[in-house]
This record gives C-alpha cells, structure tokens and sequence, in this order.
C-alpha cells in the first residue's frame, strides 16, 4: 500500500505544478501590502526572493503528518506554493517587511521616497 | 479502505446528493464525479481539507489560515463531524487605497463530514498550526488490529 510520505515525496518533485496561493493586494499612499494563504507552511518552509523585478514567493508544506497514514480524500494534492509578481520602479524591494502568522504572510513593500504621492502647489503668476 | 465521508460545499443546497452521486460513480468505476483539480486549492471549497487513516486513527486537516484558533467551531453529531467559523477581510483603513487583488476567502464558512463507523466520536481532538486545523478521530478500541494469540495446549494422553 502507498504510504502518504511516498506520495508526499511525489508531489514535490519539480515536474509537478505547484499550487498558487491566493492573495489579496492593497496599495496605499506609502507602499503595497500583500497578503497570501499558504496554509501548512512552517517558518523554515518559506522562501522569498527578489530577482530583478520578480518577487517569488514560495512555500513548502509540513504537516507533520503519520508516516504510516493512507490517503482516502485529497483537496490539497501538492505540497508546494509558488507565485511571483513583477515589481515596479516605484517600489523599495530593500525594505520588504515579511510576516507570517498562522499560514498567512503579509508582506509590506514600501515605495521609494521620490515616489510617494506629494502635492505640487500651483503658483499663482 | 475508503470509509465513506461526504463533504459539504458552502451553497451547496443538497450535500447528500452530490455524496450519493460520488457513491455512484464510484460504483460504476467512474471515480469522482468532481474531480478536485491540482489547483484547487487555490480557489476551491474553503478550508480545504484532506483526509488520511492510519492504523489507530482517521487524520483530518483543514486548510484554514489566518483564523482565531479559539474561533474555530469543532463539533461531532450523529457521525457528522462539523467545522465552522468565519474569516473576516481585514482591509486597513485609509481613505487612498485600491485594491488589486482580492482572490482570498473572506466571511462565514461550514464544512461536514461524514465519519466512518468504526471511530470514537468520544475522543476528537483538535489542533491549529501553522494555519492547519488538524482533527484526530481515533478508531474504536473493537476496530484496531489486534494479534490473537493460539495457545498451545498439552497433549492429555
């Protein structure tokens, strides 16, 4: 019988699609938030990096579960998140803030001082 | 080994029928009717949830992060075991902001499960990590695997 480490171990190889997370993003005057549901991934699991413009977030599933357990009803059949955004200019992707709480990371990315929203006064000629 | 579960979707009106379909299917070795996607877990039922039996236990995990552990509503009746509760969309305040994505699930969510026959709906226990709700269902002391000793017997001549 196929124990569940055997399919887990399955599920992570690369050829298998990773699931993508859901997210909601909000943008204020001084940067963006993002959140992302990555239900079942530890601290240790969780991977983010900027490359260029890209912001990958990716996380790997620990469940700790019995090594002995069969499946008998699957919903979540990869262990593994991925998903990248392309970052603009206006965004400081030194100063990204990360936090991941109870299966949700929120990620904070300010934007560049130039480019916080500022008001032009209109002289009078 | 496939004890029977059915599993309810939120608005869905008749989660018997789509259990009693699932049964037929199976019967003529059509598999599930709905078969989940790779990907459903991005959009599908919240929270999602998968199912495994050990020797000693059925394993519940649901898929359900950023929740109040305390929150969470666990209850087993009539071998249906229910798990509800209610995510809120925590949008910060301020007057400029937009929203680019909201893909999410936000509000009151119920999920039920039927479970098998053979556990002790006396002894559930429930635990949240790492935004994992995990249930454990222990099988009934009757159902677990036991040995049976032979004993040998002297021969009385």
């Amino acid at each position: 019988m196929e124990t569940n480490q055997a399919k887990v171990q399955e599920k992570n190889e690369a050829a298998v699609a990773p699931l993508i997370p859901a997210v909601d993003i909000i943008e204020d005057a001084d940067g963006i938030t993002l959140k992302a549901d990555l239900p079942g991934v530890p601290r240790p699991g969780l991977a983010i990096d900027v490359e260029g413009e890209t912001l990958t977030i990716e996380g790997r599933v620990d469940l700790g579960e019995p090594a002995r357990m069969t499946d008998v009803h699957a919903e979540i059949r990869v262990a593994r998140y991925k998903r990248s955004f392309a970052l603009t200019r206006d965004l400081d992707a030194e100063r990204i803030d990360a936090q991941l709480r109870n299966g949700v990371l929120t990620l904070r990315i300010p934007k560049r001082e130039q480019a916080k929203p500022r008001r032009i006064a209109v002289q009078a000629q | 080994m496939h004890p029977t579960f059915t599993a309810s979707f939120p608005g869905e009106l008749f989660p018997e029928f789509d259990a009693i379909q699932r049964r037929i299917g199976r019967l003529f070795g059509l598999g599930d009717p709905w078969p989940s996607s790779i990907r459903a877990g991005a959009f599908g039922a919240f929270p999602a949830i998968n199912m495994g039996t050990t020797q000693e236990a059925l394993e519940i995990y649901a898929f359900a992060p950023g929740l109040d552990p305390a929150r969470i509503e666990v209850s087993v009746d009539k071998g249906l075991l229910t798990l509800a509760g209610e995510r809120s969309r925590d949008l910060p305040d301020g007057r400029d902001i937009e929203v680019y994505a909201s893909e999410r699930f936000a509000g009151a969510f119920r999920r039920v499960i039927s479970l098998p026959q053979d556990v002790d709906t006396a002894k559930v226990q429930a635990s949240y990590r790492d935004g994992v709700l995990k249930i454990r269902v222990p099988k009934l002391e009757a159902a677990l695997p036991r040995r049976i000793e032979v004993q040998e017997l002297e021969r009385s001549h």
